[in-house]
């Protein structure tokens, strides 16, 4: 058994990230891996290709901090407040520097990593036609539907070189149970060619087998497993915590101009060894706000004669 | 207190939910509406979010489509790509809501650029489900201020198709959803003309006129005969809207 695989977030980064690399760090508003998104700006990585469908304020932080390249996304806001404004700056102003930027719909990137991780050709959606996105992104295309002889959207598969997805909980080894807002997650890890897995806990292969259903991603497909509390922090991770909305609110005034932002950054990434010491640093009130109410689901009867 | 525009928007736009429909919810001004309606004339009314929710059933506000919240207590939640391909694209998402910097007189909606897309005036988050959802829901209502800037002759983007540039190539796209059905603005609604799928006044709002939904419309607008006025929000209607909104962070 690989029990190399365990290891730190600076080691998996280090170790899996690459500059020039394509790049999917999962998550549709929640288990984004923000630790592992101050990893890569730490290291200073560069040349990135970032994908999300949902950039968020973990992308943002990287953009500003000039990691990425390129940017292939479908929706740049920032959820429930406005603007990702460090995005804004670099297209709009070229601020800290140019960002090229490869746009989709949510179905269309979402279905660019279903079509990588079940290696299709291409996949054909219902979408697109009429739109003005596919005069900008060549990428999306149309075909003639053999059957019908009608016209029909297609996008290209992704497989990014590394994803990177945390979980609830999962064993040693990678096999990861996930619930919640399961987004892209299943699918990130299945067309990328490495994947660093992070997990709130670490359990036993017994508590994974218990409940089978609940692992969407298998640990043949995993190359690093970190042990990461909070990693999401100010995303969140249904039944460790809630959601940070005052920080997602306060971003909006942080990135008001890029010197503000590289202050942020260069107390709250550049000036923390690793996420222990970012989660010292806020306070145990809010850390107790935070913490969800139970809820807990039903157990079922997996047993067989 | 007087009723603020965003309750009369959200109002008249529940009234629109019919009890047992699905309906893909927003977060602020929709989810007030789709609440309203599950709390008052529509109890069951499926809700249903981008981030892949399904009968979610939120016990306070949610501050993001993919707030906690909608995932306790839920029917269902299915993965991104179950959901745009099983519930959007399967046909199965009855009203849908939409929002943009920029709507139309075919009801086509830009909420990804201002100026030109290569070297943006004003860069927005850009489509997101919204194109996915103008093309797949049977039912699409749009609520927003009635403004100038905002109600324009031609958009600088499509982001999410209405009828183009009238029902007949429309027609040629094939798309499975119905198209734009209602805008609910501060002033009245629109609803669309079913030969040419041009937006048409169909009703006011109390102590507006015709013409004055008309200044703040950049093309002449097509009105409806009889025109009509929106009945105001019910005492009851309203009792439970304020209480959905306590902090009034979106009822202004």
């Amino acid at each position: 058994m690989d029990s190399q695989k365990l290891m730190t977030m600076n080691e998996a980064i280090s170790k899996f990230v690459h500059d020039g690399d394509t790049a999917y760090l999962a998550g549709f508003t929640h288990l984004i891996p923000f630790a592992a998104g101050h990893e890569i700006i730490r290291q200073g990585k560069k040349d990135l290709t970032l994908c999300r469908a949902t950039p968020d304020i973990i992308y943002d932080q990287m953009i500003a901090a000039g990691c990425a390249r390129k940017l292939v996304f479908s929706y740049a806001g920032n959820p429930g407040v406005g603007s990702l404004r460090c995005f804004r700056r670099a297209l709009e102003k070229g601020q800290p520097k140019s960002l090229e930027i490869e746009e989709y719909t949510h179905f269309g990137l979402s279905g660019r990593l279903f079509a990588g991780a079940t290696n299709m050709p291409f996949l054909p959606l219902r979408s697109n036609l009429g739109s003005d996105l596919p005069t900008y992104n060549p990428r999306i295309r149309s075909v003639t539907d053999p059957y019908s002889g009608e016209e029909v959207s297609v996008v290209p598969p992704l497989n990014p070189d590394v994803a990177v997805v945390h979980v609830q909980r999962a064993d040693a080894l990678g096999n990861a149970h996930i619930w919640g807002i399961i987004g892209e997650q299943k699918d990130a890890a299945f067309a990328a060619k490495k994947v660093i897995l992070s997990a709130e806990e670490i359990v036993s292969e017994d508590v994974i087998r218990s409940d089978p259903n609940r692992t969407l991603i298998p640990d043949f497909l995993v190359h690093a497993v970190v042990h990461e509390p909070w990693c999401a922090h100010p995303s969140y991770t249904q039944g460790y915590y809630d959601r940070d909305n005052e920080f997602y609110v306060e971003w909006d005034e942080i990135t008001k101009e890029h010197e503000t932002t590289m202050t942020y950054l260069d107390e709250w990434v550049y000036g923390v060894y690793d996420r222990a010491e970012y989660m010292k640093k806020i306070p145990e009130a809010k850390k107790a706000r935070l913490r969800p109410k139970p809820a807990m689901s039903v157990p079922v009867n997996f047993g067989a004669v | 207190m007087d009723i603020t525009p965003s309750e009369l928007m959200v109002t008249v736009a529940a009234r629109e939910l019919k009890d047992g429909e699905s309906c893909l919810v927003g977060v602020g001004i929709p989810n007030l509406a789709a609440n309203l309606a599950k709390r008052t004339r529509a109890p069951n009314l499926i809700m249903v979010y981008e981030s892949g929710t399904i009968g979610s059933n939120p016990t306070r506000m949610p501050l993001s489509i993919g707030d906690p919240c909608l995932v306790t207590g839920a029917k269902s939640v299915v993965t991104m790509y179950e959901q745009f391909a099983y519930y959007l694209q399967g046909g199965r998402i009855d009203v849908g809501f939409l929002g943009g910097a920029q709507i139309d007189r075919f009801g086509n909606i830009n909420s990804t650029v201002i100026g030109p897309y290569k070297t943006p005036k004003v860069r927005l988050p850009g489509s997101g489900g919204a194109c996915e959802i103008a093309s797949n829901v049977k039912k699409i209502i749009v609520i927003t201020p009635h403004e100038k800037r905002r109600f324009v002759e031609k958009v600088d983007f499509v982001t999410s198709p209405g009828f183009l540039d009238g029902k007949e190539r429309w027609k040629t796209l094939k798309l499975k959803g119905g198209g734009p059905y209602a805008v609910i603005t501060n002033l009245g609604t629109l609803k669309f003309d079913e030969a040419t799928g041009e937006m048409t006044l169909v009703a006011v709002n109390e102590g507006v006129t015709a013409e004055k939904v008309q200044e703040s419309t950049p093309w002449k607008l097509k009105i409806a005969d009889p025109l009509e006025r929106t009945p105001p929000p019910t005492a009851e209607e309203l009792r439970v809207l304020r209480s959905l909104d306590p902090e009034r962070i979106y009822l202004g």
